[in-house]
């Protein structure tokens, strides 16, 4: 049924319609909307059979999922930012375990400092802890991704994050079509855990496992994520067959075919780069774009498929690692193997700064004629970085560098 | 695509208001994206919120910085935030005060744009008299549905009662349908 919504609510509900038994919630700021709404339809009885659990913390509230869902509980939670580090050991544990968690990041960035913006920091300092990770590109495709990511996480027994941009999806409100218990119920089957802890027919589970077997596992942990690769498209088909639209898969392409010019991106941003692609295209520029969808695994050979013959690559990436660039930009060069074409890394919406069609249109005109830096921050104040370095450099004890640059940006003297 | 950019203080349900205009265009049958400015809300503070109607799927992101039309809560606003900020030139103006454009100290601006474009309306007072309380949200989309002939009162009544069912969403159309015949005859 179409309903106008805030995503954090609908992806609530369709949480609910997956039918959870066990939702563990630790609901400190930055946290969304999502795991209060799933309390209140615990509450109010429409979700039956879930115990909600309220716990003293992220690392408890991963740490009991990890319990519910090794005693045969479909599990879900969800949290962003701190949240997500402060669990950081249970993430792994859970990948490492095998336990099919379902959680949803509602993607912020990470202090120091402060900030309770978006940006993708938080999910991306988890991609290698053997998740599997899926970004939405819109508040749709949040909701159909969580019901994906049920199906998927327990036919491989792998946890799934599902990531959508905080704020700029979880608080939008646009019209979204909320599936029906009966569709929800035609596409995943209960719950049917490979391993559970069942005093019936007792075994641990998290040995203890040293160097002659630890390679291994590791191994098949790696080889999980390119079962998923193949599963992921397949459960994307399945998918439109019960729902009737296209959700999912690995990556989105946008007017790529003939593009000279393609433009990569994770999650909600890509909405704006069609915009300014539409705008460009009437101004007879080939350019197009691909949507990530599944980050973990990385889908190389589609990717690689879906540049074709591109002249160049511009990637816009909410994320930053410091001392290298682009962090989506490396995974992205190694799906272009030895082939030499420029690959543009445009770092934007850091902690929210605002990612406008004008500033994306001049960076992918610059790209278009070859003038654009292998790495650039987008709307970047040069000034104001290059008026701190001076100071920094001319003052031993030069304080805070973040509460210099508010000054500065306060209009404040440039001391 | 046609945006509007809604300027108040945190506690006068300024998110609340996006959110009821994208559900009234949505009764129509049109897109519409509702969305706040993101931040530490708190009592008192300024906050913005938007929302955008179209006849297709509204895929950008980016806060509106030309608006079509603009919703301002609270005239104390008017000297300290940048509420004009990238109005269009054919713009529609709905500010919440008893006193005149004269009396705020923008007529001179105000007299650029149409005139049956730009309104004033007591929403803070209609509030007091139907909802007993000092929230003017509901009472200014009446007034926006007026001068901007982009939504229907009955569309707007129709959002007010599905997001506040029962006595309070009745007194919120109440004030709404005031705000309305005001700013039409106004």
């Amino acid at each position: 049924m179409q309903k106008q919504m805030e995503g954090s609510e609908a992806v609530a509900k369709a949480v609910a319609l997956c039918r959870p038994e066990v939702v563990c919630a630790y609901p400190i700021t930055p946290q969304t909307h999502i795991v209060e709404g799933v309390g209140a339809l615990v509450k109010n009885g429409s979700l039956a059979n879930c115990e909600f659990i309220n716990v003293e913390s992220e690392f408890a509230a991963l740490s009991v999922a990890i319990g519910a869902s090794a005693a045969g509980a479909r599990t879900y939670t969800a949290t962003a930012s701190q949240g997500l580090l402060f669990m950081g050991e249970a993430v792994y544990n859970a990948a490492g375990l095998g336990l099919p968690i379902v959680m949803t990041i509602g993607n912020r960035a990470i202090g120091a400092p402060i900030n309770i913006w978006n940006d993708h920091s938080d999910s991306m300092s988890m991609r290698d802890s053997g998740w599997i990770q899926l970004y939405a590109e819109t508040n749709q495709e949040a909701i159909d991704l969580h019901i994906q990511a049920f199906r998927l996480a327990e036919e491989l027994s792998c946890p799934v994050m599902v990531c959508m941009d905080g704020f700029i999806l979880t608080h939008a409100y646009e019209r979204l079509d909320i599936p029906t218990q009966e569709e929800v119920d035609a596409f995943l089957p209960a719950f049917d855990p490979v391993q559970v802890l069942d005093p019936d027919d007792p075994y641990s589970i998290g040995a203890m496992v040293g160097p002659e077997a630890f390679t291994e596992v590791r191994y098949l942990a790696n080889d999980t994520q390119l079962q998923a690769l193949k599963l992921i498209p397949e459960i994307g088909g399945i998918f439109k067959d019960v729902f009737g639209r296209e959700s999912g898969g690995l990556v989105h392409e946008y007017k790529s075919t003939d593009a000279e010019t393609i433009v990569i991106a994770l999650g909600s941003i890509n909405g704006t780069i069609k915009d300014v692609i539409d705008d460009m295209r009437e101004d007879g520029v080939a350019i197009g774009s691909v949507s990530i969808c599944s980050f973990r695994p990385f889908p190389l050979a589609e990717l690689r498929q879906a540049l074709g013959d591109a002249k160049r690559i511009v990637v816009v990436e909410k994320s930053l690692a410091p001392g290298l660039g682009g962090i989506v930009d490396s995974n992205v060069r190694m799906a272009l193997g030895g082939a030499s074409r420029p690959v543009y890394t445009v770092i934007a919406g850091l902690g929210g700064r605002v990612i406008t069609k004008a500033s994306l249109q001049e960076v992918f005109e610059a790209a278009g004629d070859d003038r654009l830096p292998d790495l650039q921050f987008l709307d970047l104040d040069h000034a104001a970085v290059e008026h701190e370095i001076v100071r920094a450099r001319q003052t031993r004890r030069s304080g805070p560098t973040a509460e210099h640059i508010l000054r500065q940006k306060a209009g404040g003297a440039r001391p | 695509m046609f945006q509007i950019r809604i300027h108040g203080r945190g506690g006068q349900g300024v998110v609340t208001a996006a959110e009821l205009l994208s559900v009234a265009a949505f009764i129509e049958g049109t897109h519409a994206q509702a969305f706040p400015s993101f931040g530490s809300e708190r009592m008192g503070a300024p906050v913005v919120s938007f929302c955008r109607f179209d006849d297709r799927e509204i895929r950008l992101r980016e806060p509106i910085q030309d608006p079509d039309a603009l919703i301002i809560q609270d005239t104390t606003l008017l000297h300290s935030v940048d509420v004009f900020g990238g109005l269009k030139a054919d713009g529609f103006i709905v500010i919440n005060s008893t006193r005149s454009f004269d009396e705020l100290g923008i007529a001179d601006f105000v007299a650029t744009f149409p005139p049956h474009h730009v309104c004033v309306v007591g929403a803070t007072e209609l509030a007091m008299k139907h909802v007993k309380r000092a929230v003017p949200n509901a009472a200014l989309l009446g007034g926006f549905a007026a001068i901007s002939g982009r939504l229907h009162m009955t569309s707007v009544a129709e959002a007010i009662l599905e997001k506040f069912p029962g006595a309070i969403g009745d007194a919120n159309v109440a004030a709404a349908r005031e705000a309305y015949d005001i700013a039409k005859t106004a």
